[in-house]
């Protein structure tokens, strides 16, 4: 019999031969760097949509709503779907920086930082839009609970609109401190390697005077763990509250309690997919493969069709549900408007990507595929893109006064605002790959010796003892 | 604070950290602190630290919220502007769940955060004095304070007895000021 230092499925989170300082050369180098080519393109390019955005977003504060192709039927459109979509995406960076370090998932470390990063930007995207479609953005701050002139006539709590607001905010809040909190360490690091004084004052200035002090180290693992225990309930009432933004109305399609559950699965889900899009680019361009392993690609993807599976199974119970409550406008909603009629498309299009397509994932050899990784993480995409509009859209464009029945399609400004947003997402993300450490260097530190290949391998010489000599040597001095 | 005279210890494995920091101590020197790359756990017992209360603080901040949340719908809506909205009560509790759980949420993470960062004295341009560049990178750095009746060449040889690789004396501010890092600064106590 054989001793195992742990399960042989346990793959090393950390390849190659490392030490400490190593893992700060590999993660920290590319900031000291002068970036590539590709990143000045990239960062033009999202520049370009960025501006795109804003003059698509002046045209519509300009002329009025009413340059959005949304009437009297169809209230909620784009603008709508894209909202929660980027709400949604932002989700998989809280799962894998709270609940997963609640879970003492270790591979969290290689794509904590990004992933984090990347529900920041995320949701600084899907605040835009409940903003501009106010139309009078002017007076946005009408919906903070703030005394006023008006009576005070205060802001309408029982709403799950403005329950909205709290959520977003507080999410964005929150989201932003724990970012933060685990960068300061790192740009400690950067700080104290610095060879130019511009980038010796500007990350000690961000640093906030760090020094990695045993106590402060104490407090702030405190810090982290509360973090991702408030976190966590969290992340699950965002997208809860969003999905109440429908599910308290009495539109057909909408009205049903299986929305929270169902919406947060789809959150994860799409925002895996994110992660997936965004590191697989970020792991080659760095050369941060020893960090972000085909483990961690695999792990994710295991995620992708767990999720995608739950929205496979909310998908089916809808249609069950809509035939067997017997209520005659559910039924048509689900069956006549939604998988059939003029937008019957988009719910196919909606199944075929968020339910057929990742079953390939029960496959470990396309798990482990990082292009059908890559594929398949835009079709995710795509596909939950299309799950918001589905729900929207079908359900508001059949309403229940047929003269009132419309169609919809997106005016310019529509289309120019969702691109703006990429833009601005990726004109973030871009900045943050070139100046922020992408992967967390302390954490990662601190599981590279129980998870680093190099120091696995030298666990080697215990699992050839025997069991007896292994516990001789280990007890005699007891 | 105040200028100080240290004896400081890179260690280069945590391995060799933990019995150091047993023997400095049972020898008696005052340890002034341990700077490491990434948390060691543990370490902060070896070293004789209390156990931290930023998560009570973070749990008072948290009913705190509640509290605000709760009273202030209440008092919106039963006192200040009673509503009639679609003839539904004026102290709709479940109504009231998520932007309580939302506050309760808000006021804890920014509370432990700002306590956070009064407890360790940080903001942006503060300054402290880094005893080795590499105690962010994978040094791990024990500082002893000496006074003028400590023997420092005496707590020097301790150090490298107990296996510190780069060991020197140091004079510095124990506690931190406005500056920047890429400026040498003449700190005046």
């Amino acid at each position: 019999m054989h001793l195992k230092y742990e399960s042989t499925l346990r793959e090393p989170l950390v390849d190659g031969v490392k030490d400490y300082h190593q893992v700060t050369e590999d993660i920290i180098s590319p900031i000291e760097a002068k970036p590539g080519k590709l990143w000045y393109i990239g960062l033009f390019i999202s520049i370009l949509l960025l501006l795109f955005g804003v003059f698509s977003v002046f045209w519509e504060v300009y002329f009025g709503t009413g340059v959005w192709n949304l009437n009297k039927t169809i209230g909620w459109g784009w603008d709508i779907t894209n909202f929660v979509w980027w709400v949604g995406i932002g989700h998989a960076g809280t799962l894998i920086s709270a609940i997963l370090l609640l879970f003492r998932q270790g591979w969290r470390t290689g794509v904590n930082r990004a992933a984090e990063a990347m529900t920041i930007f995320a949701v600084m995207c899907a605040g835009q839009f409940p903003i501009w479609h106010m139309g009078r953005v002017w007076m946005a701050f009408f919906v903070l609970p703030y005394p006023n002139t008006r009576g005070p006539l205060w802001v309408n709590f029982n709403s799950p609109l403005l329950w909205d607001v709290f959520a977003i905010s507080t999410y964005f809040t929150v989201s932003l401190l724990f970012w933060y909190s685990g960068l300061l360490p790192d740009f400690a690091t950067v700080r104290d390697r610095a060879k130019t004084k511009l980038r010796k004052m500007l990350y000690g200035v961000a640093s906030f005077g760090w020094t990695g002090s045993t106590k402060h180290w104490q407090r702030h693992e405190s810090l982290s763990l509360v973090l991702a225990g408030l976190s966590t309930p969290l992340v699950l009432s965002v997208h809860t509250i969003v999905s109440f933004d429908f599910a308290t109305s009495v539109i057909p399609g909408w009205h049903t309690t299986i929305f929270p559950p169902y919406f947060v699965a789809g959150a994860i889900f799409s925002g895996f997919a994110m992660v997936q899009t965004l590191l697989i680019i970020t792991r080659k361009i760095l050369g941060l493969e020893d960090y972000i392993t085909l483990g961690h690609i695999e792990a994710m993807n295991k995620v992708i069709v767990l999720t995608g599976s739950i929205v496979g199974v909310a998908y089916l119970t809808e249609l069950f549900m809509a035939w067997y409550s017997g209520v005659q406008y559910e039924f048509d909603t689900f069956y006549k408007f939604r998988a059939a009629g003029p937008l019957g498309w988009s719910y196919w299009i909606m199944m075929t990507c968020n339910v057929i397509s990742p079953q390939v994932f029960w496959f470990r050899k396309m798990r482990r595929n990082i292009m059908v990784t890559f594929i398949m993480s835009i079709i995710v995409n795509i596909g939950m893109w299309f799950e918001r509009f589905v729900i929207i859209c079908t359900s508001l464009y059949r309403d229940y006064l047929p003269s009132s029945w419309s169609y919809y399609r997106p005016s310019w400004p529509e289309v120019g605002f969702y691109l703006g947003t990429f833009g601005l997402f990726f004109t973030c993300y871009f900045l943050f790959a070139k100046y922020f450490p992408v992967i967390a260097v302390a954490e990662i530190k601190s599981i590279l010796k129980t998870s680093g290949k190099n120091f696995k391998d030298k666990m080697d010489v215990y699992e050839e003892q025997s069991v007896e000599k292994f516990a001789h040597d280990n007890t005699a001095h007891h | 604070m105040a200028v100080k005279k240290f004896v400081v210890g890179s260690f280069d494995d945590e391995a060799v950290l933990f019995p150091a920091v047993k023997k400095v101590r049972q020898a008696g020197y005052k340890i002034h602190d341990v700077y490491t790359p990434f948390p060691v756990h543990g370490l902060d017992h070896a070293m004789g630290l209390r156990e931290t209360s930023l998560h009570t603080a973070g749990f008072i901040y948290a009913i705190t919220g509640t509290t605000t949340a709760l009273s202030f719908m209440s008092w919106v809506f039963t006192t200040d502007w009673p509503m009639n909205i679609g003839g539904k009560p004026h102290f709709p509790l479940p109504a009231f769940i998520p932007i309580t759980f939302e506050l309760t949420v808000l006021f804890s993470a920014v509370g432990m955060v700002m306590t956070f960062m009064y407890l360790c004295q940080m903001a942006p341009f503060v300054k402290k004095h880094i005893f080795h560049p590499r105690q962010t990178d994978d040094l791990f750095v024990m500082a002893i304070e000496v006074s003028e009746k400590t023997n420092a060449e005496e707590v020097k040889g301790f150090l490298s007895s107990v296996g510190a690789k780069e060991i020197n004396e140091q004079t510095a501010e124990a506690g931190w000021w406005l500056g920047r890092f890429d400026r040498e600064d003449k700190v005046f106590a």
